[in-house]
Order: C-alpha cells, then structure tokens, then sequence
C-alpha cells in the first residue's frame, strides 16, 4: 500500500523549466509547493569535469536511462512499433532541471502566425490551403496576449541578442547584448544580405555578459569553451533552471525537491486530481502526494504518458480523429541544411557555444508567400558556431569514404574548414502521427510505455526540398570551394539526432472538443491539473521552442493562481 | 580433452601458468604456439629472465594498457582491424598508435559492453528492425564483438588460412568492406554490417575521445586535428579571423591544481 503523504498546496511532476518556474512564482506568493524528480539532483559544481565529449555527447550522461523507461516507435498504424532502445533522434533529459540543463540555449519567440495558424492560413489562402489530414488548429491565444509572458522568461533568463530585423517580425528587446560574432557567422550574414535576407544573431540563453535578472539572480558571461549542447554549464552562463528559478523558489522556504522520485500516475476522482502517486527509486517505496492542483511539468513526451497511465483525459483514436491525449505529435525536421567545404580559410571550430548563430526567418513561418508552394510554414536557416568536438566533428566532401586512409586524413584536413548552414523545419499536425500507449512494452513499474506513430508527410518532404536550395545558395555566396547538399528527406530515421523539439499529444486550444488544454494551460477535463511544457503546442514551428514554453509556464502560473482563489474554469 | 583435465587448472591452486596454457588447449604437442601466449609465459615469474627490457626503456610504463574483457587473439584481431579504420598516414597515428584497441576494451568490459543503459527487454523482432531503428537484438556489445571478431577470423581463416591480424592489410580491408555491405553471417542475431558500425564508431572514439578513458595515447589524435581539448575559456579568440593553433589539455589537468 502507498504511503500518503500530508497535502500540499501543489505537487509538480517533473522539475525542469517548466516546474521550476511555476515553483519560482508561486512560492513567492506564500504557496507550499513539492517537486518531484525521477532523476538526480544537479548543482554547478557537477560539471567541473563536463569538457567531455565521450560522456556527455556520446554516451548521453544527462539523458533519461532508457533501460528503466524508453517508448516505441513506428512509422505508420500499420507495422508494430520497435523500442526505442538507445537514444537517437531525440534525448530525453533527466533529473532536477531536466532538458533545461542540457540544451543548447537557443530562446525564440514564435511568431504571431504560429498562434492564429489555422486562422491566417485561411485568410491568406483559403481553406483548401490546408490538407484534410492536416488537424491545424489555433491556439487559443494570440501572440500579443503572451508577449508579457515571453518578456518575463527573457529577463529571468538574461537572454542576449539582436532585434530580428525581418520587417514580417515583431520587435524584441533583449535584456542582454548578443553574444560575439564569429568570422564565419560575419560570412553567413553578409551573404545572406547579398541575397536580399534579413540576418541577425541569434537570441541565447548564454549570457553575452555579467547578468542580475528581477529575482535577483546573477550569473557571469560565457566563455565560449565549446562544451554547451548535451552538456551541463560549469560557469552557470546557461540559463538552467538549476540556476535561475530554482534557487529563488527554495530561497522563499515553501519549495521542497524530492529527487529519484518517480510519478507513475495523477489520482483523481469525479473529474478532480487529488494528487500523485509516485515511487521512492532509492527505498523502493510508494507514496501518494495529495495536493490542490497537480502540475504535469515532465518532458512533453513524459506528460503525455503520465496522462494516458493516469486515465485522465480522452484519448486520441487515429480512425475517428476523437479524443485529445495524443494528438497533434510534432517534431521538426533537419534534412535541409547543407554543408561547405572552404580550401583558404581555417576557422577556429573548436570554440563556440551552444546559442551562438547567425539566423533569418526569410523562409520560416508565413514571412514569405506560399501561394505557388505545396507546403504551408517552413523553418529559420542558421549558421551555429556551437564548438565541434572530434569525434562527432568528421565532416569530408560527398564521396569520400567513410573509413580508412582517405577518410582519416580528409576529416582531419576539413575538420577546421567546413561550415554547415542549417535549418529547423516546422512539421505540422497530421492524423495520423500520434501517440498512445504501447500494448506489449512495459518500464520498470510495469506500466506500458508510450507508442509514438510518426513519419513525415508530403508538407515536410515538399518544404525540405525548398529549403536545401536556399542554405546551398548561401554556401555558395559565402564562396565555398564545395557544397554537399542533402538527398530528399527521406522516413523519419530514429537513430540519428534530429533534435529534441517533440511536441503536442496535450496541445491547447479554445474548443474542449479539439483540445486537452485552455490558454492557461489547464486541462478542460479536470480543472485542477494543469499540464504546460511543449506538449501543449498544436503544431511545431521552425524554431526553438524553449522560448514559447517558457512563456506559456508563466501563463501557467498565473492560472494556477487564479485557480487557487477562485477554483472552477478560468476559460 | 577430458572434463577432469579441463578443470584441473581451476581446481589445483598450486597449477602454473604453463600448466593452464598447455590444459586450455593453446599448444598443440605441448609446444606454444604465437606471441599472444609468449607475452603471457613472459609474465610469469619462472621465466622472468626471459622478459625484454620494457623497463628499461625511456617511456613510462602505462598501467593502463592492460586488458579488461578481451583475450589476446580478440585484442590482436580488433587492433588489426581498428587500424584499417583509422590507419597510420602521413598525417598522424593510426589506432594502434593511439591504443584505440585498449581503449575498446576497456569500454566493453563496462556499462557500454553490457549495454546497462539501454532498453533491453523483449520480446526482440531483429527481422522487423529497419536500420531506422537501430538496435533490436537481446545481444549486447560484448556478444556482438565475440560474435563479430569469431566472423573475422573465420572468414580470414576460409580465404587466406590464417588468423585475421596475419593477413596482409589489403585483405584485411576486403574482409571489412564485406562486413560492412552485410555479406558476412554472422553466428547469432546480429548483422556483420551492425558489428562494422560498431566497431567504427568505437574506433573513432578511441582516437579523439579524452585520453582519461584509454585511447588518444598523448592527446595525439587531438593534435592531428588541432583541438585543444579542455581549454577553460576561448572568449579571447572567439572573434579572430586566423586560426589559433592551442596546445591540447586533457581533462587530467584538473587533478593538476
């Protein structure tokens, strides 16, 4: 039998971003809030020996242990879906902090157009624009009413930049300078003005300079040691919640983190949680936390799987396109870059950090006309300066082998002179890519894992091919010697790294019937859960998301506020 | 071999090592057989007279290039086969330079090897695996590797009747080339071209990874391709257009303050 535990104002399963900032605002307000963490603890301190390529990079150190828990993937409804046995495609975080420790630090607003998607498409080009088995929806929130939200993450993190100076795209103001520019992302921008685009520097999360944000929290400058994605910030340069909005939320006395602690379900009876039962790792024990509002905080995958074990909710059916949980599964695509070779030039690569890049969104929301094009969206084209490390950094023309004499000596030759132009690309809702729970794999409780059913569609595929004609041309105006362009984006391969940006299966919306969630992030079938992070995101855009998640944790909280004076629907 | 001689070695504490060789099976007609048991023999300490003069050479002794988990014909045929993959050139050290075959060794022997981050649970359907999704055999790193370096060694033993780390390097390469296109068997539920995959990307690790884990022997894969490894800080270069050349610290420096 659980042991139950004495109720708590709010109990948040999952402390990375999300949960800490909602620990952060309502601890200072007098609430009692208890964060629970399947993973480790983490301080500063953990990463004095982090310039490790080996264990970090490729031995994945801060990502979740998939012996213990992982989900399986498939292509389409059709085939059985396989585990997800060792990471690839996408690295799940683990422990206090969670995702937020290791990522890069990239921090974008999305676009006024991501929010109203369904509504704009349809302005601008008619509803035929969009593809039966296409489910876009807006958000149920606009872009003005969340940039109060945005700008309270962006001073709480000290994020460094450049006003995009794309005209389609609204003006921001950092609270910090950009970081420094490199030699070659100098190159990227005056090519990419050359060939009539808008570039800046790209908006981080690693401070430019010595920082002391509203809470009081002050953090130095980064070093550029080129050990910033996959890896923990030994100088605290990294915004983390590890070093943000934690410290405040224990500094107020009503914050307690309980680590190697795992949620297994949300408890609840009449439409209403009243709190979480979870597992002890160390001791082994079960214990119930009741609490007033239950915070689904974890990563947006895990959010989904805690809903589905926990019954809460209506689960997505693939065939009828009922049901919320589950639905609207979105990742991005990366296939579109392309990589120059330059004979002259040796560039310092080894240096870098993971926020520093040249960027334009010429190509990424509708900032461009898709009259004639097959697709809707697109995504932002950058060159990154994230600091290459050996063993990943094997970079040689098209044709060269991939072992041996040759290959050994080309990679060392152009390790230091080639530069890749990237591209995140949006991938929008489909019908068929969504997540349920697996009906054979089980985790360490025995409770099934989460089945994931992705591929991408016709709109990626038609939009891939666009972009990689753009990043190729900008190669070429940089005055690369060669250029190895990518082949069509071709099934979603689960083994190699794309990025980390899953999204949907508990999106928001303005319609229950269509949605899990209403815009502060509660959930419309029980009023006193509330489930932020990007798994409430409708679509995925061609950007970041850390930024709109950040922004959509302080809508949250203030939801959850409200909810706890007034109780009931806020919406 | 009888089951009582097969157990002596384990059962007479007294046995020496020559007795365990010669009972194992590594000799035939009581006479050893090949340098691997000739470095074992040189051990031991009634041929001690025997041993060459390791230390008295100017190198420091590296204590860490010993093995956890391979044998010796393991480690002679992954160090052959490592040492196609990342060659001696012009440039640099190859992987046997770099001691890439110790640096895999050792990773095997630990949660790598044994895939202890993974999830390994079943029921497996390696038919239905895709290389999109990657590994699905009950098979870990250290049965693949046995079962890959046994493929090795037979198929250099059926073309060129010999043990794969004798035959001459442009055999080696062609018996790779074949792992790597699938055409090898091999004897478990594993493909030869995952085993080749395996083996090269452990390869590569163990020329650039930090020289705290076995392989990059003096930061010299570090310095073939100039990187400096753990540098503290490079927000004064950052900027630079000429390429800063940087004398590579491994993360041993910590422990040096």
């Amino acid at each position: 039998m659980a042991k139950k535990l004495p109720k708590t104002d709010i109990v948040l399963a999952g402390v990375g971003w999300t949960g800490g900032i909602i620990a952060a605002e309502l601890t200072k307000k007098g609430y009692k809030v208890v964060g629970l963490e399947r993973g480790k603890e983490r301080k500063t301190e953990d990463y004095l020996m982090v310039h490790d390529e080996l264990r970090y990079q490729q031995r994945n150190e801060m990502m979740q242990d998939l012996s213990k828990e992982t989900l399986t993937l498939r292509h389409d409804r059709s085939k059985r879906a396989l585990p997800y046995r060792q990471h690839g495609s996408f690295l799940i975080g683990d422990g206090v902090g969670g995702s937020g420790e290791h990522w890069n630090g990239l921090t974008y607003r999305f676009f006024p157009y991501d929010f109203e998607i369904y509504t704009k498409t349809v302005e601008r080009y008619g509803k035929d624009k969009i593809p039966a088995d296409m489910p876009l929806q807006d958000w149920g929130i606009t872009y003005n009413d969340l940039v109060p939200y945005f700008e309270k993450f962006e001073a709480m993190a000290g994020i460094s930049g450049e006003t995009n100076p794309h005209p389609e795209v609204p003006e921001v103001k950092y609270p910090t300078v950009p970081l420094k520019e490199t030699p070659s992302m100098k190159m990227f921008k005056e090519a990419s003005k050359n060939l009539g685009y808008h570039p800046y520097i790209a908006p981080a999360a690693t401070l430019s300079e010595s920082y002391t944000n509203p809470d009081g929290i002050s953090r130095a400058a980064c070093q550029y040691c080129g050990f910033c994605e996959r890896f923990g910030c030994e100088y605290g340069a990294k915004a983390s919640p590890v070093v943000t909005v934690l410290p405040v939320a224990k500094e107020t006395g009503n914050f307690e983190v309980r680590a190697h602690c795992v949620v297994r379900k949300v408890l609840h009876t009449n439409g209403k949680a009243t709190g979480v039962l979870y597992v002890d790792t160390r001791t082994g024990e079960e214990y119930i936390q009741e609490a007033d509002v239950v915070v689904v905080s974890a990563y947006a995958l895990n959010n989904i799987r805690i809903l589905l074990n926990s019954q809460l909710g209506r689960p997505y059916n693939p065939e009828s396109g009922t049901g919320v949980i589950g639905k609207n599964y979105a990742y991005q695509m990366t296939s579109s870059g392309s990589t120059g070779f330059f004979k002259e030039k040796e560039f310092n690569l080894y240096a870098g950090t993971g926020a520093l890049a040249g960027v334009l969104d010429d190509f990424n929301g509708d900032n461009f006309d898709h009259t004639d094009l097959n697709f809707i969206h697109g995504g932002n084209i950058a060159l990154g300066h994230y600091g290459k490390r050996p063993i990943s950094n094997n970079s040689v023309p098209k044709g060269t082998p991939t072992w041996g004499k040759e290959f050994k000596d080309e990679s060392i030759y152009w390790a230091n002179r080639s530069l890749s132009v990237g591209s995140q690309g949006s991938v929008m809702p489909n019908k068929e890519n969504y997540i349920d729970l697996d009906p054979t794999y089980k985790d360490q409780f025995g409770d099934p894992l989460l089945r994931m059913t992705f591929n991408y569609k016709d709109n990626e595929r038609n939009q891939q091919k666009y972009i990689r004609d753009i990043t190729t041309k900008i190669l070429e105006e940089m005055g690369a010697d060669m250029i190895t362009t990518p082949g069509d984006q071709g099934d979603w391969d689960t083994t190699k790294y794309q990025t980390t940006h899953n999204t949907g299966g508990v999106i928001m919306g303005a319609d229950p019937k269509t949605s899990a969630l209403n815009n502060y992030l509660q959930m419309w079938d029980c009023e006193n859960v509330f489930v932020p992070g990007a798994s409430a995101f409708p679509h995925n855009s061609g950007m970041n998301p850390t930024g709109t998640v950040g922004a959509l944790a302080y809508r949250a909280a203030e939801g959850i506020e409200k909810y706890l004076k007034t109780g009931g629907s806020l919406v | 071999m009888s089951e009582q001689e097969k157990n002596a070695p384990y059962l007479d504490k007294r046995s020496s090592r020559r007795t365990f060789i010669k009972n194992s099976g590594l000799t035939v007609g009581g006479v050893v057989l090949g340098g691997a048991l000739g470095s074992l023999l040189s051990k031991d300490s009634t041929t001690q007279t025997h041993e060459t003069g390791v230390h008295s050479t100017a190198t420091a002794v590296n204590f860490n290039q010993a093995l956890m988990y391979f044998d010796k014909t393991q480690f002679d045929t992954i160090e052959a086969a490592a040492e196609q993959i990342f060659p001696k050139t012009e440039v640099g050290p190859g992987a046997k330079e770099l001691l890439v075959a110790f640096y895999i060794d050792h990773q095997l022997a630990g949660s790598w090897g044994l895939n202890s981050k993974e999830y390994m649970s079943g029921p497996f359907y390696p038919a239905e695996a895709t290389s999109l999704f990657g590994h699905q055999t009950h098979l870990n790193r250290q049965q693949i590797f046995n079962l890959g370096i046994e493929a090795l060694n037979s198929e250099a033993a059926k073309q060129y009747k010999a043990k794969f780390s004798e035959i001459t390097a442009e055999e080696q390469v062609a018996i790779l080339q074949a792992f790597e296109a699938g055409e090898v068997t091999l004897n478990g539920a594993v493909t030869s071209t995952y085993f080749f995959s395996l083996l090269k990307s452990a390869t590569i690790e163990g020329a650039y990874a930090d020289p705290l884990y076995g392989g990059n022997k003096d930061m010299a894969g570090w310095k073939m391709k100039n990187f400096p490894g753990h540098q503290m800080s490079y927000a004064n270069i950052i900027e630079k257009d000429e390429f800063v050349k940087i004398e590579p610290t491994s993360l041993n420096s910590q422990h040096k303050h």
